[in-house]
């Protein structure tokens, strides 16, 4: 059954109930550069404005239980699909340095003044350089288990690691040659939750089956994910994980960080000791026991009110 | 002088690929630097080379398409170049500028299908250095002209290039490649990455007509 559609943004397809979850009050496109991003908002549209940028192959709808806490606690929450992602467009190239314009797009098409900042994973490590590029436009920043840690990789000899990187890199090009013919498979819903479930495998299964009906479109053939089919998990790149830790002594608004603490596949596995040298001045940094790197779809109430308290 | 274009397909980019001599054996490739495009002939310098030579416009250049929104990274471009070996098959690539930081991605990703990798002085050398630069939001006015593409020259400019990223291309060329030397270095200019390279064990520092005839005759 069709519920609604938003101007602007696709069809919204079947939607399964879960606990919580609220869809977006409001959703509308940004033009960035020529890339149109879907930008959606919960929350009362005269409230003051909260960003919220969601984790690499994730789109805004994962915050759909989160998002809501903070709305209802006096914010207007807006987040967007990043290029590739979700409903915005897939673009023919991405970078860093293309995200965090499309944020700034995002934050201009929003408001003129300064606004608290929010990022989980790869959002969070957006942020930080948003954070580098635009202070102006922040009063406040919280990461969301998305700071990269210097990882030591396995011992593993010359001649071995150049086999390992030689897959790597020819599986990537392989992709690349082939990437304006690729399609994602489709699947049942029950599929598509499955296969989502190997790379998070701490969420239920429900919330699972929830996400497929937001990030996902129903075809005549079966559900597929909405992402770009160019874009391929994992790779390899020049960027090593802690240049991101440098960006945070140089933060000048209040921080607060959350870190959790049971490794999963799309984790950093980032710990106290890796960040604590590198806190600004008065950050706060808390660690969730017994929870994933999803802290948000885990915990999402415990991390509203701890983010609701911060921003008091 | 009209040369052949052909037009290969990487995802959402046409990428213009010139056919500035036809004939029989390996092709010399030839990857132009930050902000330049394809030449329309064969330039003086590559006259001896024996077999046919194409030259390849990269994304945002030339007659390549120029996409919406940036994105750049020099992974990216070396996705383009092996596009154009897909088409070619095996190659010799000379790389200048830009276009030699990315003939040595391609040739330590396709250790066997590129022998030998030429790199040579150009627009975009050195990238944006061994590690990350303060960052800085690039804006560019919906009607400056392209190309090239300004998002290409800003974004490029900036590409970090650890050496010990760059060194490690060279060693999947020399522990999976069949030429020894696999890489020579013509450049004059040494950023950090390709000083790391030049002392590589594999890579040889000669000029360009040396290079030429060494992997002419591999």
């Amino acid at each position: 059954m069709v519920l609604r559609t938003l101007p602007g943004v696709s069809a919204i397809a079947d939607t399964v109930a879960h606990p919580g979850a609220r869809r977006p009050d409001r959703s509308r496109r940004v033009d960035s550069s020529g890339v149109a991003i879907a930008v959606h908002e919960w929350g009362d549209e005269t409230a003051p404005p909260l960003l919220l940028a969601h984790g690499g192959f994730d789109f805004a709808g994962t915050f759909d239980v989160f998002a809501p806490r903070l709305a209802d606690g006096g914010w207007r929450v807006v987040s967007w699909d990043q290029r590739g992602h979700g409903d915005s467009d897939h673009a023919a190239l991405y970078g860093w340095d293309a995200d965090v314009r499309d944020a700034v797009a995002v934050i201009e098409s929003t408001t003129a003044s300064a606004l608290p900042v929010m990022g989980h994973s790869k959002g969070g490590g957006l942020m930080l350089q948003l954070a580098e590029v635009v202070p102006w436009r922040l009063t406040h920043l919280v990461n969301l288990d998305g700071l990269p840690s210097r990882r030591r990789a396995p011992d593993v000899a010359d001649h071995e690691r150049s086999r390992l990187l030689a897959g790597e890199l020819a599986g990537w090009l392989d992709h690349r040659r082939a990437a304006h013919a690729a399609a994602r498979r489709p699947g049942t819903l029950d599929e598509l939750a499955e296969r989502r479930g190997r790379m998070n495998p701490r969420l239920t299964v429900e919330w699972l089956r929830y996400l497929v009906t937001i990030g996902a479109r129903h075809d005549p053939d079966g559900w597929r994910w909405k992402i770009d089919p160019s874009l391929r998990f994992g790779g390899f790149g020049p960027v090593r994980p802690d240049w991101s830790l440098a960006r945070l002594p140089g933060i000048a608004v209040p921080f607060l960080g959350v870190l959790g603490t049971v490794d999963e596949p799309m984790g950093w596995g980032t710990r106290r000791g890796d960040v604590e040298p590198h806190l600004p001045p008065g950050a706060r940094l808390i660690e969730m026991a017994d929870t994933g790197h999803f802290v948000h779809v885990e915990r999402p109430i415990e991390i509203a009110d701890l983010v609701l308290e911060f921003l008091l | 002088m009209t040369t052949d274009v052909v037009i290969l397909r990487h995802n959402r980019v046409e990428l213009a690929l010139h056919r500035l001599r036809t004939g029989a054996g390996r092709t010399l490739l030839l990857l132009h630097g930050l902000g330049e495009a394809a030449p329309a002939a064969v330039p003086d310098r590559f006259a001896a080379w024996p077999g046919p030579i194409a030259a390849l416009d990269f994304t945002g250049h030339g007659r390549s398409t120029v996409p919406a929104g940036g994105g750049y990274t020099a992974e990216m471009l070396m996705g383009d170049a092996d596009v154009a070996l897909g088409h070619l098959g095996e190659v010799t690539v000379h790389g200048r500028g830009l276009g030699a930081y990315v003939a040595l991605l391609l040739a330590g990703a396709r250790p066997t299908a590129v022998l030998g990798a030429i790199l040579d002085d150009g627009p975009g050398l050195a990238g944006g250095g061994p590690t990350p630069a303060s960052a800085v939001l690039v804006r560019v006015p919906a009607d400056t002209p392209r190309p090239p593409d300004p998002f290409a020259l800003a974004e490029l400019a900036r590409d970090v290039r650890p050496p010990d990223y760059a060194t490690g291309f060279v060693r999947q060329v020399t522990h999976l490649g069949e030429l020894d030397p696999c890489i020579s270095v013509c450049a004059r200019s040494r950023p950090e990455w390709l000083a790391a390279v030049a002392e590589e064990v594999g890579v040889v520092v000669e000029p360009l007509d040396a290079a030429l005839t060494r992997y002419a005759a591999a």
